[in-house]
C-alpha cells in the first residue's frame, strides 16, 4: 500500500518522542536529578531525551582524555621542592611533537655552565597543538601530561594562546583528581623502578 | 566470486614480476619494460613511448582492470620524476600489479592513461598541479589543488613553503635554545605567503574561473531533451563550497538546461591542507595524527592504513590482541560512517534532520567508548607500529573534577557487549523500518544516478559504491589485512548500482560488521592482561630503504599510503590514495540528464569527505 | 514534566540575572517582575537567539554538528537555527582549516553578514593555522582578514568547549551598549576586501608592501621562491 513505509517511519518517530515520556513516568525527577540515573542515560540504555544540560551538568571526560598538555609540577606542600616542575628538559616532548609546538630552553648551571636538568623557558602554542598526546605518551619522567581543561575559550589569542611555563605548570595533585587511576599506575611504574635501581646499587 | 588469497598481507608484491602472468608483458613488450631491479622496489618500468599500451595490455591481458593509485615521487639527485601506477584485479584479487614510468625533471611530459582508465583523470590532474608532470592527451590538465596562476608544483623537492623552516622533523630550534616564536613574525609580510621576485599586486589579474567554465564547454542545445520548441539559455550555477549539501567545501560547477544537468565538473583544494608535503617533513611516527585529519569521520581506519603500511616495510609483527582491538575499532568506525552517511544522505533529501539526530545519537555512543579508549572523540590516533597506544580502559566515562561533572562509570566490556549485542542492531533494525520502505526516500532514490559496472571499474571507484554497482571487490577478502582472513563476514554486493542500492549496501554492512564485532568480543576477553603493543615503543623509527603501497579497505573506499623511503627517520615520498577524489570520478557521468537535486543526493551517496579529498 | 522543570529552573535563573540589581524587587515577584535597563534587555534577548551560519570547513565542522544534535543541543542557547544564508545568520563559526583558496569567499560571506554579526575562530586550525600552519595553501589564522571575537582552542574542541566558546560569546555580548555599538553608529560599514588569488594569496590591503618587498629580493630571501 502506498504510504505505508511513511506510516512505519513515522512510528518510529513516535517511539522516539513518546521514550522521553515514558522514561519521565517510569523513572520520575530522579531521572534527571540522581548521579546514576545519569550515567544509564548516557549510556548504552539511553532513551528518549538525551541532552546533557551544559553547563549545568557537563559530560566528565574519561581518564584518558587530552587537550592541550600541561607540565607537572610538585604540590605547595611538597616538603623539599615545592613547585619544582618535574621536566628535566631533555627535550623529547619537543621531537616527538608532530606540527612542532613546543620550545624549550635548557637551564644552565650558572657556575659550571653544565646543562641542568629543569627548564628554563617552556612554551607551548596552543594554536598550533593537534592535542595528539605524544609529548605526553613519550615523556620518560611522567612530567609532561595532557589536561582535561576544555573550557578555555578566549578574547583575545595575540598574546594568551603561547602558554609559558607558569601558566603550563599544575601541581601533581590535580593530575591525580583528573587521572586517578593512571596516576596510581605512573606511581607504582616509578617505584618500581627506584626500587629496581635502588636493588642494582646495592647488588 | 573470491579466490581465497593463501597468502595474505605477508606476501611481497615484488613476487608479481616473477610470475607467470607478467611473462605476458616482457613477451609482448620485450624492450619497452624492465622489472624495477633496486632494493626494496618492485614492479615494472615501463618507457613511456610505450606506456599507453603497456597499460592496455595490464588492463586486458593481465585482467589488472581496476587503476588504484597514481602515485609520484621527485628522484631530485637522479633527476628524474617517477610515475607510479597500482592496479589491481577485480575478479580475482591478490596483490596490486605496480609499474612505473620515468620521465626527467626539466622535460617532464608522459601520455595519460585517462584513455585506458578513467581514474587516472583527477589523479594526473593532482600530479600535474602539485608535481609539474604534463600528461599529454589529457581532456582538461588543469589545477586540481591548488588554483590556476599559483607559483610553482609544491611536491616538488626544491620548493619550498613560506613557512619553511627546516628540510626535515624535528626542527632544531625547538631545543635546546627554543624560544617560542610565531612564524609569521619572520615572514615580511606576516602571513603564509611569499611571491616571485618583481612580482606587482597592481597589474594582477586574477584567473578566476575562467578556466572552469571553459572546461564545462560553451553551452550547447544538444541535451538530449526536448525542449518542445521552447528556447531556453543554458546556465552555469555554482554549488559551493559554501552549500550546505555539498558535505563540505566541496564545489560544482554545473551546466543546466533548465534545470536538468548536462555538464558537471567538481571543483576541489578549498581544504588542502598539504598533507602529503607535511608529511614528508615528518617522522613516521608523527604522521599517525596527522592521519587522523584525512577522512575525520573514520580516524580509526586511517590510522590502521598507515600502520599496515609502516609495518610492512619495517617488518613488525602485530600481537593478536592488538589485532583484535583494531578490528573492534575499525568495524565500529565503519558502523559510525555508515549510519553518519545514512543520516546526512536523507538531510539531503529533504528529510531535515530527524534521521541525522538518530544516527548520532547513536554515533555518540561509539565515541565515548573511542574517547575512553584512545583519549579523543574524533582525532583518536590509536594505532602504533606493532599495535595500539592503550588497551581497553577499565571504564567509559570519566570523574567528576570540574563543577557540574557527571561521573559514569560504565564497565568498558559490558559497554561493548551492549552496543554490539543490543543496541546497534536495534539501532539497524530501526533504520531500516524507518527508511528503507518509505516512499519518498525509494521513489528519490530507485533508478537515479546510475553506476553501471563497467564505468565503476573504469573510474576507479572503490568500497561500497563499487560494490553497489555489483562487483563483490573487497580488499578486506581479496587482499587481505590484520586478521580478516580468520573471520567470517559476507562481502556485500547489490547490482543496480543506483543511489537506492548505495544506500542498501550501507545498511548490509554495518550488518555484516555486527557480525565480525560479534565474533572479536568473545576472544576479546580470552586474550585479556596479553600484550597489545609489541616491538620497540621508540618515537623515532628508521624504516629500510624501498618503497611500499599499502591499502585497507576504509568505510568510504580503498585508503593507500604509497610511501618511498630512504633509509632515514622520515618518509621520503608519502603519498595518500584518497578513496574520496577517487569516486567523485564518476560523478559527472552520474548526473548527467538528471535534476541538480538529485546530483545533491548522488553526491550524498558516494559517501565524500573533505579532509580525504582535498588531503 | 521534569524535563520541562528542569529548563525551566535554568530559565529562572536567567531572568533573575536580568533583573538590575541596584532595584530590589520582592522575593515573591522575582519570577514575574524585573527591573532592567535597556542594554541588558537588548543584549539578554541578542545572546539568547544568535543564530549560527551553517557553514563548516573540516574536522571541526564534525564536531559542530555533533553539538547540533541532540546531546548538545544548542537550543537551549537559542542557537539551533542554523541558517546556510549569510543574510539570516549573526554568528560565523569558522569551523575548521582555512586555506588560501577558501579564504576570499569566507570573506564575501563575512561581508554578505549584517550587522551584528560576530565570528568564532573554532578550533586551533581557524586560531592559528593548526597543525597545517606549515603548509603552504593554510592560512595562519582566519584573524589575519577577518575580526575573530572568540577564540576556542583545540583540535578539535569537543562539543562541551563549543557550547563554553558560546557562553563566552554570550558574556561579550552582554557587556556591550547600545550607545556605542558600531551597527546603530552613522556612516556605513566598510567592507573587508575579498582577497585575490595570484601566485600566492593576495591580500588587496597588502598590496604596497608586496610591492616593496617583491622588488628588493635581495633583502627579504624569505620572499623568494626557489
Amino acid at each position: 500500500m502506498y504510504g505505508l513505509g511513511i506510516l512505519k517511519g513515522l512510528g518510529v518517530t513516535i517511539k522516539h518522542f513518546a521514550a522521553t515520556y515514558i522514561e519521565d513516568f517510569k523513572q520520575g525527577m530522579k531521572h534527571y536529578t540522581d548521579e546514576e540515573r545519569f550515567a544509564i542515560r548516557q549510556g548504552v540504555e539511553a532513551r528518549g531525551l538525551f541532552t546533557v544540560q551544559y553547563p549545568e551538568e557537563k559530560l566528565a571526560v574519561p581518564e584518558r582524555f587530552r587537550y592541550m598538555p600541561f607540565l607537572v609540577v610538585n604540590d605547595a606542600d611538597h616538603p623539599d621542592a615545592p613547585g619544582q616542575p618535574w621536566c628535566t628538559s631533555c627535550g623529547i616532548c619537543s621531537k616527538v611533537c608532530p606540527p612542532q609546538c613546543i620550545w624549550i630552553v635548557r637551564c644552565t648551571d650558572p657556575e659550571t655552565g653544565r646543562p641542568k636538568p629543569e627548564p628554563r623557558e617552556f612554551y607551548i602554542d596552543i594554536d598550533i597543538c593537534m592535542n595528539c598526546g605524544f609529548c605526553a605518551e613519550f615523556c620518560p619522567f611522567d612530567a609532561i601530561k595532557m589536561d582535561h581543561d576544555y573550557e578555555i575559550s578566549s578574547y583575545d589569542r595575540s598574546s594568551a594562546h603561547i602558554y609559558d611555563l607558569e601558566k603550563l605548570s599544575k601541581p601533581l595533585s590535580y593530575w591525580q583528581t583528573i587521572a586517578p587511576t593512571r596516576a596510581e599506575e605512573e606511581r607504582l611504574a616509578r617505584e618500581a623502578k627506584e626500587a629496581a635501581k635502588a636493588g642494582k646499587v646495592q647488588g | 566470486m573470491f579466490q581465497e588469497t593463501e597468502n595474505t598481507m605477508s606476501t611481497p608484491s615484488s613476487d608479481v614480476t616473477a610470475n607467470d602472468v607478467t611473462d605476458v608483458l616482457f613477451r609482448k613488450f620485450p624492450n619497452a619494460i624492465q622489472p624495477d631491479e633496486r632494493e626494496g622496489y618492485s614492479g615494472i618500468i615501463v618507457s613511456p613511448d610505450h606506456l599507453v599500451e603497456v597499460a592496455q595490455s595490464i588492463r586486458d591481458d593481465l585482467r589488472h582492470d581496476l587503476l588504484t593509485s597514481l602515485s609520484y615521487v621527485d628522484y631530485i639527485d637522479e633527476g628524474y620524476f617517477e610515475v607510479v601506477y597500482h592496479a589491481y584485479d577485480t575478479r580475482k584479487g591478490g596483490p596490486a600489479f605496480n609499474f612505473k614510468a620515468r620521465v626527467p625533471r626539466d622535460e617532464a611530459v608522459l601520455p595519460s592513461l585517462t584513455g585506458v582508465w578513467l581514474s587516472a583523470n583527477l589523479q594526473e590532474r593532482e600530479a600535474w598541479d602539485l608535481m609539474g608532470i604534463r600528461f599529454t592527451g589529457h581532456p582538461n590538465l588543469k589545477r586540481l589543488l591548488t588554483w590556476e596562476g599559483f607559483e610553482g608544483h609544491p611536491l616538488r623537492k626544491d620548493w619550498r613553503e613560506p613557512f619553511y623552516e627546516e628540510e626535515k622533523k624535528p626542527f632544531k630550534s625547538r631545543w635546546p635554545e627554543g624560544h617560542a616564536e610565531r612564524a609569521e613574525n619572520r615572514l615580511p609580510y606576516g602571513m603564509n605567503v611569499q611571491y616571485p621576485p618583481e612580482f606587482t599586486p597592481d597589474g594582477w589579474v586574477p584567473e578566476g574561473d575562467a578556466a572552469i567554465y571553459e572546461a564545462l564547454g560553451a553551452p550547447t542545445t544538444d541535451s538530449g531533451i526536448s525542449l518542445h520548441h521552447i528556447k531556453t539559455d543554458q546556465l552555469i550555477v555554482n554549488m559551493g563550497p559554501q552549500h550546505p549539501s555539498t558535505h563540505g567545501v566541496f564545489r560544482m560547477a554545473v551546466t543546466l538546461d533548465g534545470e536538468t544537468i548536462t555538464r558537471l565538473e567538481p571543483v576541489v583544494g578549498y581544504l588542502h591542507r598539504n598533507h602529503e608535503k607535511i608529511g614528508e617533513r615528518n617522522t613516521y611516527l608523527g604522521n599517525m595524527p596527522f592521519t587522523d585529519r584525512l577522512d575525520y569521520i573514520c580516524s580509526m581506519s586511517n590510522n590502521l592504513a598507515y600502520a599496515l603500511t609502516v609495518e610492512k616495510m619495517i617488518g613488525q609483527e602485530v600481537p593478536e590482541r592488538a589485532e583484535l582491538l583494531r578490528i573492534l575499532v575499525l568495524e565500529l568506525t565503519r558502523i559510525i560512517n555508515h549510519f553518519w552517511l545514512i543520516g546526512f544522505l536523507l538531510n539531503d533529501l529533504g528529510a531535515f534532520f530527524t534521521p541525522a539526530l538518530y544516527m548520532i545519537m547513536e554515533r555518540e555512543l561509539i565515541l565515548d567508548l573511542f574517547e575512553a579508549l584512545s583519549g579523543s572523540r574524533m582525532m583518536c590516533n590509536y594505532m602504533r607500529f606493532g599495535g595500539v597506544a592503550y588497551d581497553l580502559p577499565s571504564y567509559v566515562g570519566g570523574p567528576a573534577v570540574k563543577p557540574g561533572d557527571k561521573a559514569r562509570y560504565l564497565d568498558t566490556m559490558q559497554f561493548i557487549k551492549d552496543l554490539v549485542y543490543d543496541r546497534l542492531p536495534k539501532a539497524t533494525d530501526q533504520i531500516d523500518t524507518f527508511l528503507t520502505q518509505n516512499e519518498v526516500l525509494v521513489s528519490r532514490c530507485k533508478g537515479v544516478g546510475i553506476l553501471p559496472t563497467d564505468l565503476a571499474i573504469a573510474c576507479g571507484m572503490t568500497g561500497p559504491v563499487l560494490r553497489a554497482s555489483g562487483v563483490a571487490y573487497d580488499i578486506r577478502r581479496s587482499d587481505p589485512y590484520s586478521i580478516y582472513n580468520e573471520l567470517d563476514f559476507d562481502v556485500a554486493v547489490r547490482y543496480n548500482g543506483d543511489t537506492y542500492d548505495r544506500y542498501l549496501i550501507r545498511l548490509d554492512e554495518i550488518r555484516q560488521s555486527l557480525r565480525i564485532l560479534e565474533q572479536i568480543i568473545p576472544r576479546l576477553e580470552a586474550t585479556e592482561g596479553q600484550e597489545y603493543w609489541a616491538g620497540k615503543r621508540g618515537h623515532t623509527i628508521r624504516v629500510p630503504k624501498g618503497e611500499h603501497y599499502g591499502h585497507a579497505d576504509n568505510p568510504k573506499g580503498e585508503l593507500g599510503f604509497y610511501i618511498v623511503s630512504d633509509g632515514t627517520a622520515n618518509p621520503y615520498r608519502y603519498h595518500i590514495r584518497a578513496p574520496s577524489l577517487i569516486n567523485i570520478t564518476a560523478l559527472e557521468a552520474m548526473c548527467q540528464g538528471l535534476k541538480v537535486a538529485d546530483s545533491v543526493v548522488i553526491l550524498g551517496s558516494l559517501d565524500i569527505v573533505l579532509g580525504e579529498l582535498d588531503r | 514534566m521534569s524535563a520541562r522543570r528542569l529548563t525551566a529552573n535554568t530559565m529562572s535563573h536567567e531572568v533573575v540575572s536580568l533583573n538590575n540589581p541596584d532595584y530590589p524587587v520582592p522575593e515573591e515577584l522575582r519570577h514575574n517582575v524585573a527591573i532592567t535597563t535597556l542594554d541588558r534587555i537588548y543584549n539578554w534577548s541578542r545572546s539568547r537567539s544568535v543564530w549560527p551560519m551553517l557553514f563548516g570547513l573540516a574536522c571541526c565542522a564534525i564536531e559542530m554538528i555533533a553539538m547540533a544534535a541532540s546531546r548538545y543541543d544548542p537550543a537551549r542557547f537559542g542557537m539551533e537555527v542554523m541558517r546556510p544564508s549569510p543574510r539570516q545568520a549573526d554568528l560565523m563559526i569558522v569551523a575548521g582549516t582555512v586555506t588560501k583558496k577558501m579564504v576570499p569567499q569566507i570573506v564575501r560571506l563575512y561581508n554578505q553578514m549584517s550587522e551584528p554579526r560576530y565570528v568564532i575562530a573554532m578550533g586551533a586550525c581557524a586560531s592559528g593555522g593548526g597543525p597545517f600552519k606549515e603548509g603552504y595553501t593554510v592560512v595562519d589564522g582566519i584573524d589575519k582578514f577577518i575580526p575573530v571575537d572568540v577564540y576556542i582552542p583545540g583540535c578539535p574542541p569537543t562539543p562541551q568547549a563549543l557550547l563554553q566558546g558560546f557562553i563566552t560569546l554570550h558574556e561579550k555580548i552582554e557587556g556591550q551598549s547600545i550607545t556605542t555599538v558600531p551597527w546603530y553608529r552613522k556612516g556605513e560599514s566598510e567592507p573587508i576586501p575579498v582577497p585575490v588569488l595570484g601566485p600566492d594569496l593576495i591580500d588587496v590591503r597588502q598590496t604596497a608592501l608586496i610591492r616593496d618587498m617583491a622588488s628588493q629580493v635581495s633583502d627579504a630571501p624569505e620572499a623568494v621562491i626557489d
